[in-house]
């Protein structure tokens, strides 16, 4: 039998849903308008203004907004409530080391806690079960959201945080929880651990598992579930938006369903900008209709998807996405963490490093690695091994600084790196996903 | 006054040595003392040759990141307690050994030769002179 957290929105026709976007698109267009002059400007540009947009089928006429937009508007650019109004904000990384930092008002954490809550009833969770958000909490919006949605559920809430698998493992067992949230390459490796200890599945009691932050695979689903002895749910966000729960999968494990009454979702040729019809695979673009603090109007995920408005099975009417099955840029997501690799760049050269390098993204037993290689050159070398050391750790150092994240760093010999001849070959992604 | 020893940055793995010894031999370069550092990833090897500036420039030439270090060339009697005392001789001039390796030797048959890679090469010298301890002189290398 399937649960839902808000089932007379959530199953709702899509006349009705249709009715909600068109009015609270107008209604968003009009509240950044006359609140956040960098959209008033962008708009002018095209010669619109508020009067232009009356319903959802005028969204294309809307100028698009990107990452290098929350750049140059950081920090406060782009909110468009008085400070005051404001009670939190949650961050991820961006480029240059310059964060995208996302506000919220009392009502957007609301909000943004029922997608979460809807996604945990869509996974089977009830007041009846113990929550165990395993998602870091702080900035990123992993445990945060999943931690709020759990609450809004009723689900005894098990705030572990990252990390200490041991003590997850002790938490799961000792406290019988029955969802665990986490990255999915956290599930597998907390998997992994409990199989190392002879437990098997029937003697786990996690029936379910939401998983997200990163990018997973179908093959690493069907592993997941069968060491936990769970069914593995995906959910995805962006923190720009609000954070996980933009959307979620339901039963049917076939694609996640939009929340679509806060979250207008459209597909776009990434070069033209046009926007494509429903099946086609391009870029998704988000238009958050609800949110008051950080409200964004078609904002570029750059992940390419594809969308179907196909009936499910679960008796949801809110569009699906599939899994991103790629990026329209270079960002790689690395345990949960995004990184550039400028990012990686920029830390290179402020350590005198040339900028012959290359990024090795690999998955080890389900964790992702970083390897940043770069060429040793005749001025670092010297016949003193603690001096080399020290600086590849200056280097590791800095990388963990900008990124938030542990890489290795290897020294190669000079033109051990291949020089292309267009463009560098920066990344390596081993991972299949 | 001492010795020159060139130091070589190399990958750590397979075939790394190889091809740094290929462009030895290659160019008939006699190595007289070898040593080799190595971490998980790269790797130094240290080298005493007879003809150094040729060896940094074909080196040079075939890709390999080197430099040169000056470091002291130690004569130690071959006898039980030898390089105890040469180092008895350091430890009171609080002069520090950052590494050592042996030379490949020799000739000579009552010395044990060893490579010192110190803080303070002058004062190294002067107490071990003091004490009568021999220190090599590059151009002496080739009658070892």
């Amino acid at each position: 039998m399937e649960k839902y957290y808000q089932p007379e929105i959530e199953c709702a026709s899509r006349e009705q849903i249709k009715a909600w976007q068109d009015e609270r698109l107008v209604k968003q267009v009009r509240h950044v308008w006359e609140n956040v002059p960098y959209y008033r400007k962008k708009m002018e540009e095209k010669g619109l203004t508020p009067d232009d947009i009356r319903s959802s089928d005028d969204l294309h006429k809307l100028p698009f907004i990107t990452k290098a937009d929350l750049r140059e508007a950081y920090p406060y650019g782009l909110v468009a409530k008085p400070l005051k109004e404001c009670v939190r904000i949650q961050s991820t990384s961006g480029t240059t080391g310059k964060r995208v930092v996302a506000f919220y008002t009392q009502h957007d954490i609301d909000l943004w806690e029922d997608c979460c809550a809807r996604a945990i009833m869509a996974a089977g969770g009830t007041d009846e079960d113990v929550c165990q958000v395993s998602y870091g909490y702080g900035l990123f919006t992993g445990g945060p959201g999943l931690n709020g949605g759990s609450h809004k559920v009723g689900c005894l809430t098990i705030p572990t945080s990252s990390g200490n698998t041991e003590r997850q493992i002790m938490f799961i067992q000792d406290l019988n929880a029955t969802i665990l949230c986490c990255t999915p390459s956290y599930a597998a490796y907390i998997g992994e651990t409990m199989k190392e200890m002879g437990l098997t599945p029937d003697q786990i009691p996690l029936k379910a598992g939401i998983f997200g932050a990163e990018a997973w695979s179908e093959e690493m689903r069907q592993d997941i579930q069968n060491t936990l002895g769970i069914k593995a749910y995906d959910i995805y966000g962006l923190t720009e938006l609000s954070g996980p729960g933009v959307s979620f999968e339901c039963s049917a494990q076939t694609g996640m369903h939009v929340n679509e009454d806060h979250f207008i979702a459209e597909i776009i040729d990434p070069d033209t900008g046009e926007v494509l019809p429903e099946g086609s695979k391009g870029e998704l673009v988000f238009t958050s209709i609800t949110k008051e603090a950080f409200p964004l109007l078609r904002y570029r995920t750059r992940d390419i998807c594809m969308l179907t408005r196909e009936k499910c099975s679960c008796g949801r009417t809110h569009v699906k996405m599939c899994k991103p099955m790629g990026r329209s840029d270079d960002m790689l997501i690395i345990r949960g963490v995004n990184v550039f690799p400028s990012q990686i760049e920029t830390v290179l050269l402020n350590h005198g490093y040339p900028a012959n390098y290359q990024i090795i993204v690999d998955r080890v037993k389900s964790t992702d690695t970083l390897d940043v290689q770069v060429e040793m050159t005749p001025e670092m070398f010297t016949d003193n091994m603690g001096e080399i050391a020290k600086r590849q750790k200056e280097l590791v150092d800095g990388l963990r600084s900008m990124l938030g994240l542990a890489a290795k760093v290897t020294l190669v010999a000079p033109k051990s790196i291949v020089r292309s001849e267009g463009k560098a070959v920066r990344v390596i992604d081993k991972r299949k996903i | 006054m001492s010795i020159k020893q060139i130091s070589v940055f190399l990958e750590n793995k397979p075939g790394s040595l190889y091809a740094m010894t290929g462009v030895l031999a290659q160019n008939k370069i006699d190595m007289r003392a070898f040593s080799l550092a190595e971490t998980s990833d790269f790797g130094i090897a240290r080298i005493i040759v007879d003809d150094v500036y040729k060896t940094t420039t074909v080196l040079k030439d075939a890709g390999f990141i080197n430099n040169i270090t000056t470091v002291l060339g130690v004569a130690i009697p071959d006898v039980p307690g030898g390089l105890s005392e040469v180092l008895r001789v350091l430890t009171d001039a609080q002069v520090n050994v950052e590494y050592m390796y042996a030379f490949l030797g020799g000739k000579d048959t009552e010395h044990a030769y060893m490579i010192f890679r110190v803080a303070d090469n002058a004062a190294a010298t002067a107490a071990l002179a003091k004490q009568g301890i021999k220190v090599v002189e590059q151009e002496e290398i080739d009658k070892l």
